[in-house]
């Protein structure tokens, strides 16, 4: 997977200073933890229910060849086929494969990290093959070029005005004076745009939520209902998904959509929740003709029994980023990778290796939130912790930092350099301050003043003050 | 007297550098609760090396933590975050069925977060204390969601004479402070703080308290470089009547 994470730092002073993203990331209360916080209210049992798709994850996770086989084998006996695919080219080679034998020349596509993660549209371009996003907000980000910010809102980082402009900018044929105010006008837009390429496609793609390996479905839970179109209209539909997805049962698989939706959006059931079995069958009125799935890899299997392990139970909520400040703060892009924020912090590295996405781990407060609303109880910043405990073994990240960090190791461990150390400290801040506050700290502690003032210490340590009282030691 | 159990304070360092007041405030309210308050020669509890990723040091800070304190009855710190190290994080630094295991365990049993302490433990449910003036409570995250602290502090806060204490919107959301993050990414850590202080400031309220000095440093120097007037004070200092006296702080 490629990723842009290693100046976290600079990215995300961008995005701080981006007037426009700051108002879009504005919707994320509202829009998201808001409806989540009632969702999760209305529905007493939700503890209960996070406890059972935890395990139905943990066991399907233990399981997962034996699974995996029993999905492939009830794809196959439903007239579908399996792929597997290492890494994001075996999957483009495979897509394209599959395309070109079909003799696919209009593509169309439903919602899928996973096919973000794999660059998959780079490898179809490449092969000369264009497939065009049917979600809106995947829509808007091939218009623009640019990947998704977030995990189920793909467009959160723009405002209604830059959406109505890559429209006029994009949309040429029709009339330039159209009014493009409101939401629904550039809804009803996008989906007079896109109904001529649902028509005229043979080939979909979508992505999957669930893979159910006791009959070899393919669970769908969207909300435009253009991943049904993308499915149903062509005579071919290729699943691209991650072999994470797989559960055991159809009652397994309904577990996680109801925790699903309600930590996703707030709501009890999304709009479209679809299952798919294999191509269309003889007596059937639609649906395609060729049903193809491909499982992707990608790390995934290295991830799997390891110290990363509970990421793999991620069912792609996006809960945790948005319930997350330092998400909220910058917005998925400075993250430089399609996973962002907190789940994206664990992912990136693990899918890319932690020499290339080191800042990210790092680029959390520890508040905990994203574990407390995570779904499947993923205990996200232990596992963020993990990855900065291989970046620090592994020599990455600032040298002032791990130098600072084994520097105080070293003196904290040894009482009487302790006690020289804070008393010296105490000391030199009071003489750095001014009025009672210090307005500028020297060394790498400057960063702490650019934004804020230091109130000074007292001069004297509460040890070195314990022990003239003579209190008890 | 010697009948009475022992609390070993574990100052931290911050408060040891920064604020001995807080220590104070906490041996005052330890010893009104009806303990035995020691502070043996100590240092940190390895928790910047810890979430810093530097695991051999957070390891050899335990080592030296645990041969201080493991005689006492209690440990008890006035800090969320490095109560929760030492209570949830130490025993995962050694190895399963370790010696260091079994007593990083044994030492993780005992060690409370001063308010928590106070309240669970000592059943304290009136302060003597008085505080006159307006607060606003921040939960820090480490005490809140790592060691359940939610209703114990505001519970004594409630019942200080004076003190009228106004709910800080989204109180729980974090101050952006995060340790080493806040000198790493200033600016997101700026962001964040930024929205914590205009809430803060929204309350009318003249008092900010919380239970983290890492916090509260974080969140009264964003206040005074905006100019904004509203004092921040650990919720020890307020239940032992420390809080008001600017001068006093030492």
């Amino acid at each position: 997977m490629k990723v842009a994470s290693r100046n976290f730092a600079e990215t995300a002073a961008l995005a701080l200073k981006d007037q426009q993203l700051q108002k879009a990331l504005g919707v994320i209360q509202e829009g998201f933890v808001a409806k989540r916080a009632e969702a999760r209210a209305a529905l007493p049992e939700f503890d209960r229910l996070k406890a059972e798709g935890k395990a139905v994850k943990e066991h399907a996770l233990a399981h997962l060849d034996h699974y995996l086989e029993r999905f492939e084998a009830n794809v196959t006996a439903s007239g579908g086929h399996v792929h597997w695919a290492r890494d994001g080219v075996e999957a483009g080679a495979i897509v394209a494969r599959i395309a070109k034998e079909a003799g696919a020349r209009r593509i169309i596509k439903g919602k899928s990290m996973v096919t973000e993660e794999a660059h998959l549209n780079q490898s179809l371009a490449a092969a000369g093959l264009e497939a065009v996003e049917t979600d809106l907000g995947d829509y808007i980000m091939q218009l623009r070029d640019e990947p998704p910010s977030h995990l189920i809102m793909p467009a959160l980082h723009l405002v209604r005005g830059e959406i109505a402009e890559t429209f006029r900018e994009h949309h040429a044929e029709l009339a330039p004076d159209r009014p493009l105010a409101d939401r629904q006008a550039l809804i009803k837009e996008a989906r007079k745009v896109l109904r001529q390429k649902f028509l005229a496609a043979d080939l979909g793609i979508t992505g999957a939520n669930f893979l159910v390996a006791e009959t070899g479905t393919v669970v769908l839970v969207t909300n435009e209902g253009n991943g049904d179109l993308t499915t149903i209209l062509p005579k071919t539909h290729i699943v691209v998904t991650g072999i994470e997805k797989v559960v055991p049962t159809l009652e397994d698989a309904t577990t996680l959509i109801r925790l699903l939706a309600r930590s996703a959006t707030g709501q009890e059931i999304s709009a479209y929740t679809s299952f798919f079995t294999g191509p269309k069958r003889a007596h059937e009125p639609d649906g395609p003709e060729a049903f193809h799935v491909v499982l992707l890899d990608n790390g995934r299997s290295d991830l799997v029994g390891g110290e990363f392990h509970e990421m793999m139970r991620c069912i792609r909520c996006g809960a945790c980023l948005n319930h997350c400040p330092v998400y909220a703060a910058v917005g998925g892009h400075a993250y430089g990778s399609v996973y962002s924020g907190p789940m994206g912090a664990v992912l990136t590295p693990g899918f890319a290796g932690i020499d290339q996405a080191s800042p990210l781990p790092e680029a959390s407060t520890a508040c905990g939130r994203c574990a407390e609303v995570c779904p499947v109880g993923i205990p996200i910043p232990d596992l963020m912790r993990h990855w900065r405990t291989r970046a620090f073994d592994d020599g990455l990240g600032p040298w002032p930092i791990r130098f600072g960090l084994k520097a105080w190791a070293a003196m904290a461990k040894r009482p009487w350099l302790y006690r020289v150390g804070t008393a010296l400290a105490a000391r030199l801040l009071r003489l750095l301050s001014k009025g009672g506050w210090i307005i500028r700290l020297p060394g790498p502690f400057k960063a702490w003043t650019v934004h804020r003032d230091m109130a000074a210490p007292a001069g004297r340590t509460f040890q070195a003050q314990w022990r003239a009282r003579g209190g008890r030691r | 007297m010697a009948d009475r159990p022992v609390v070993a304070l574990f100052v931290t360092c911050l408060v040891d550098v920064m604020r001995p007041r807080i220590g104070f405030a906490a041996v005052k309210l330890l010893e009104e609760a009806g303990y035995t308050v020691a502070v043996p020669a100590q240092g940190c509890c390895g928790q910047p090396n810890f979430n810093g990723g530097d695991a051999e040091g957070a390891r050899a800070l335990a080592h030296r933590v645990m041969a201080t304190f493991s005689d006492f009855d209690y440990v008890v710190a006035p800090s969320g975050s490095c109560a929760a190290t030492i209570k949830r994080h130490y025993p995962g630094l050694f190895e399963d069925g370790s010696d260091d295991r079994r007593r990083a365990e044994e030492l993780a049993a005992k060690t409370y977060e001063l308010i928590g302490f106070l309240h669970d433990v000592a059943g304290m449910r009136r302060v003597g204390g008085r505080c006159a003036g307006v607060a606003t409570y921040h939960d820090s995250c480490s005490g809140l969601r790592e060691l359940g602290l939610k209703d114990q502090p505001r519970a004594l806060l409630g019942a200080v004479d004076g003190l009228e204490l106004r709910e800080l919107p989204d109180a729980h959301i974090c101050c952006g402070f995060g340790g080493i993050f806040a000198v790493k990414y200033p600016d997101v850590s700026n962001k964040i703080v930024s929205d914590k202080t205009a809430a803060i400031a929204a309350t009318g309220a003249g008092m900010l308290v919380a239970g983290d000095l890492g916090c509260l440093l974080n969140m009264e120097g964003k206040l005074h470089r905006q100019g904004c007037p509203v004092q921040a004070y650990h919720t020890a200092e307020v239940l032992a009547g420390m809080a008001g006296d600017d001068e006093a702080r030492s």
